[in-house]
């Protein structure tokens, strides 16, 4: 497995979309890649921070609606002044 | 000094989650956060002419919408009852004062889990403002949001390799920016 694909894996992996034929090949690799490695720790701490941190976000629907309503808005002031 | 300018057309791409993710750790209420954050820009747009320039767009908006959110609960409290209660001051200057500002506040947050998570929060929030708008996106779409790697990719219209050259850019530029201080 090339450094590009183990990257890519690893990515996967933190959102538990891959496989495990593709997990037990990013194993073998990381094994012998000290770089992949590096990546590997980084992309897995960056990820429990995130659940740690329990961030939250808009849905992009909540996200237009709010753009609808704040848009007539701006146009009616920009319209008044 | 004014160095900061306003632009109220790119609030909701800027400040929206941002904003929401402040009000949904104090409210606990996805909708209530929602319309707070809808309150708090409508709001800015109205006061626009007072924004001096002093602190930046995010600072400002943050500030009305942390009066909001004291509203918020002034408004539910008085719904559980009108009784006032006023209890004795051991000072006579204090006279007169309210039981209600003697009581915790509510955001002064002191346990340290609380405190360092909001600061990981900001940090978060402040390294994903460094990202390109599209990349911010689909990472916070497949992320914070946990969408499936299908639905991002019928919403945006983009292909499944597309989604994971974005993720992988945003991944390794969130790492290197939270690095410093959280890694």
């Amino acid at each position: 497995m090339p450094c590009e694909e183990a990257n890519h894996v690893c990515d996967k992996t933190q959102y538990k979309d891959a496989t495990l034929w593709e997990k037990i090949k990013l194993n073998i690799h990381l094994i012998y890649c000290r770089a992949c490695r590096e990546y590997t720790k980084g992309n897995t701490k960056l990820t429990r921070l995130f659940k740690k941190s329990e961030v939250e976000c808009l849905d992009s629907q909540s996200k237009e609606t709010m753009k609808r309503v704040f848009n007539k808005a701006l146009h009616k002031q920009e319209q008044q002044n | 000094m004014s160095n900061h300018q306003i632009n109220p057309n790119k609030w909701i791409d800027s400040y929206s989650d941002y904003l929401f993710n402040y009000t949904i750790s104090r409210v606990s209420d996805r909708e209530i956060a929602q319309d707070l954050v809808q309150d708090t820009f409508l709001a800015g747009l109205k006061s626009m002419k007072n924004f001096k320039g002093e602190a930046s767009e995010r600072t400002w908006l943050i500030s009305i919408l942390k009066r909001k959110i004291i509203d918020y609960y002034r408004k539910i409290n008085s719904n559980k009852g009108k009784a006032e209660v006023r209890i004795n001051y051991k000072d006579s200057e204090s006279e007169g004062d309210w039981l209600e500002e003697r009581v915790a506040d509510p955001f002064d947050k002191t346990a340290e889990d609380n405190l360092q998570n909001s600061e990981l929060g900001d940090a978060i929030y402040n390294c994903l403002g460094k990202l390109p708008q599209k990349q911010a996106e689909v990472f916070k779409m497949k992320t914070i949001l946990g969408h499936e790697t299908e639905v991002i990719c019928n919403e945006l219209n983009i292909t499944a390799s597309n989604l994971w050259v974005i993720i992988h850019r945003a991944r390794t530029a969130m790492a290197d920016c939270l690095k410093e201080n959280w890694f």
